[in-house]
């Protein structure tokens, strides 16, 4: 009966909590010109992967719309630790496809699964090659077909490589964040961060190019208000 | 005096391990220029399979360059044993039976407690068959001087150090454990060539005592203006220090620390505080060895340039100074020069190709070579400046059978 009671109780906390949280929401710009996409010619030459492309595949570093809307930033709030619903959120997938990772670029939170898929006819290994202290340098071999490989990292890292040794042109960047607060751009820069409890924070835009270390900006978040922040980031 | 040997079958056999070792540098190279070291995440195994009996199927991608550098690895492993234990000629014979012996019990053992890894224990048997069988039929020579037949063991560890170095660093994934594997493997070849010239006709030539030549009127020993030994050690001494920053460069796997040569970064000094070198890595477009640089990497780089420069400065006063040693020294010192230039010149076409893996491979042997040569033009400098010029009047000190009197009798008689 207690435990029925405190469940109740603590439910009915997060519904307010929930209540009062507010989404944070913005565009990420660039500014000056990024350099020109390389082809990746290894990919092309390789003689079972490059059957999947007709064309000449490029790499995909800076991912800017047609008005400088820049894709793939990770933003998130800075400072926020120990938040982090990780171990109970629904996992998230990275697929090796055509001998590339899709998404390039994504977040988890620490604890969070991570699922790695090889949807192609060719055997991976997927090496994870962490730099923070806690999270574990892996490489296993993905045979095709095999079932989906799972990662968790403990600490959080911004741009955690992970890496094909099979197919060196292979990579994917992992930002692991100790809270859910974040969010990556799409293709329209536009990003949304939800429910996130009133207060001051300093919310940090990263791109492993333009802004690798992130930069930041203070903003407050109101019950019941959305807070909107852009952000411009400068290519020198 | 130690006595060698001049058992022309031993000199190729030698001849022929260098040229695998070379291979094999090759092949090493080629996984490195491709950053597909880790391709292969077991060790020693592959896969989980015996690395002899790994499908050739499964040999896609970087697995065929890291696979294949393995096998070359296992071969060169198996020559070098064969060198070593051909230079204590037919005393080997004994060694090689109870080694035999216990591989094929050994792969018995394995049939019966570990069913599962069956392939090994068949690999261990068949290798214990071979090694039994060999001693029936291994040359029946005398041993080469006990120098030589020590450096065939010092080879022998250091092969096997090098296998046990380049699975280390595969297991434990450590990049710098891949620098002691690239430096070990450039003194390994360097070492095989060497006992290839010790094991030839023309070092054991050089043991007779021959007037100096005339019209040599440099100063191969020291008279306190230009000593041409201590240069050729020198010169030596700072490629192989060249080959251990190279190897560094490699290792750190990011690619073009500079892009550009021979000005770095547009500059004949590159700026390296943290704000230049965020600048650069937020222009560089990496298709493999996605690693941003550091200042550190940058002036490798540079350093690496610069002793670049020196050696070939260096390298070309040598080759002045010797155009007047006749004979061997001179032929192998103006090949060095050439070997010299051509890696310099593969120095600024991995620059330009941004790191194409071809060129980069071409650079690492290159310099393998640049070393060799100079190792070799170091003993034979110090051999005695008579070797340095084409001897012909000798005896023959005949191929080692048993029975060789020069061989039996030891150095006195090779010197009668």
């Amino acid at each position: 009966m207690k435990t029925q009671s405190f469940i109740w109780v603590a439910g009915f906390a997060a519904f307010l909590q929930a209540a009062a949280a507010a989404d944070i929401t913005g565009t990420v710009t660039l500014t000056g010109t990024p350099p020109p996409e390389r082809p990746i010619t290894p990919l092309k030459d390789d003689p079972t992967c490059g059957k999947f492309y007709t064309e000449m595949p490029t790499t995909h570093f800076f991912v800017v719309g047609p008005n400088k809307e820049l894709a793939d930033v990770i933003v998130m709030l800075k400072g926020v630790s120990g938040k982090s619903t990780g171990a109970s959120a629904p996992a998230v997938m990275l697929d090796q496809k055509g001998c590339l990772y899709g998404p390039q670029i994504l977040a988890i939170q620490t604890n969070q699964k991570l699922l790695v898929r090889n949807s192609d006819p060719v055997l991976h290994n997927v090496h994870a090659t962490p730099a923070a202290s806690g999270n574990k340098e892996e490489n296993q071999a993905q045979m095709p077909g095999s079932p989906d490989l799972t990662f968790t990292f403990p600490a959080a890292e911004n741009f955690l490589r992970v890496k094909c040794d099979v197919h060196p042109w292979m990579f994917a960047w992992i930002t692991v964040v100790d809270s859910p607060y974040f969010a990556v751009t799409g293709k329209d820069g536009t990003f949304k961060i939800s429910n996130v409890p009133p207060g001051k924070y300093t919310l940090t835009a990263l791109h492993r190019k333009a802004a690798p270390t992130g930069m930041d900006k203070d903003i407050e978040v109101k019950e019941g208000e959305t807070a909107k922040v852009d952000f411009t980031l400068e290519i020198k | 005096m130690p006595q060698i040997p001049n058992n022309p079958w031993l000199h190729r056999f030698a001849l022929a391990t260098a040229l695998v070792t070379f291979l094999l540098l090759g092949a090493g190279g080629l996984v490195t220029s491709h950053g597909v070291g880790m391709a292969v995440p077991d060790w020693p195994n592959t896969y989980g399979y015996n690395p002899f009996l790994f499908p050739f199927s499964k040999w896609v991608g970087g697995i065929f360059y890291e696979h294949t550098h393995r096998l070359l690895a296992s071969g060169v492993g198996i020559l070098t044993g064969i060198l070593a234990l051909w230079l204590h000629g037919r005393a080997a014979r004994p060694f090689m039976r109870w080694t035999g012996a216990a591989l094929l019990i050994l792969g018995i053992a394995n049939e019966l407690l570990l069913p599962k890894r069956w392939a090994d224990g068949i690999v261990s048997g068949a290798a214990g068959l071979v090694m039994l069988g060999s001693s029936f039929f291994w040359p029946r020579c005398g041993p080469a001087a006990k120098w030589l037949r020590r450096l065939g063991g010092i080879a022998f560890v250091a092969v096997v150090l090098q296998g046990v170095l380049g699975g280390l660093r595969v297991v434990l994934s450590d990049d710098a454990l891949g620098i002691y594997h690239a430096t070990l493997a450039q003194l390994f070849f360097a070492l095989t060539c060497c006992i290839a010239l010790f094991t030839g006709k023309g070092w054991e030539r050089s043991f007779r005592p021959e007037p100096r030549p005339r019209g040599s009127d440099v100063p191969v020993r020291g008279n306190g203006e230009f000593n041409l030994r201590h240069w050729l050690v020198g010169m030596t001494a700072l490629i192989l220090f060249q080959l251990v920053l190279g190897a560094t460069m490699r290792h750190q796997h990011a690619g073009l620390a500079i892009p550009d040569f021979p000005l770095a970064y547009g500059r004949l000094w590159p700026a390296t505080d943290p704000e230049s070198v965020a600048r650069y890595n937020e222009r560089r477009v990496e298709v493999v060895a996605a690693n941003p640089i550091t200042a550190f990497q940058i002036d490798l780089q540079m350093a690496h340039r610069i002793v670049a420069a020196l050696i070939v400065a260096g390298v070309g006063l040598c080759a002045w100074r010797a155009k007047r040693v006749r004979g061997v020294l001179g032929a192998i010192v103006f090949a060095w020069l050439g070997l010299v230039l051509v890696q310099a010149a593969l120095g600024a076409a991995t620059v330009w190709s941004n790191k194409a893996a071809d060129i980069a491979t071409a650079h690492v042997l290159v310099g393998a070579l640049s070393l060799a040569t100079g190792a070799l033009s170091c003993i034979v400098c110090f051999r005695s400046p008579e070797f340095a010029r084409d001897t012909t009047v000798l005896s023959p000190v005949t191929a080692g059978g048993p029975e060789d009197p020069s061989i039996a009798a030891g150095p006195a008689a090779a010197q009668s």
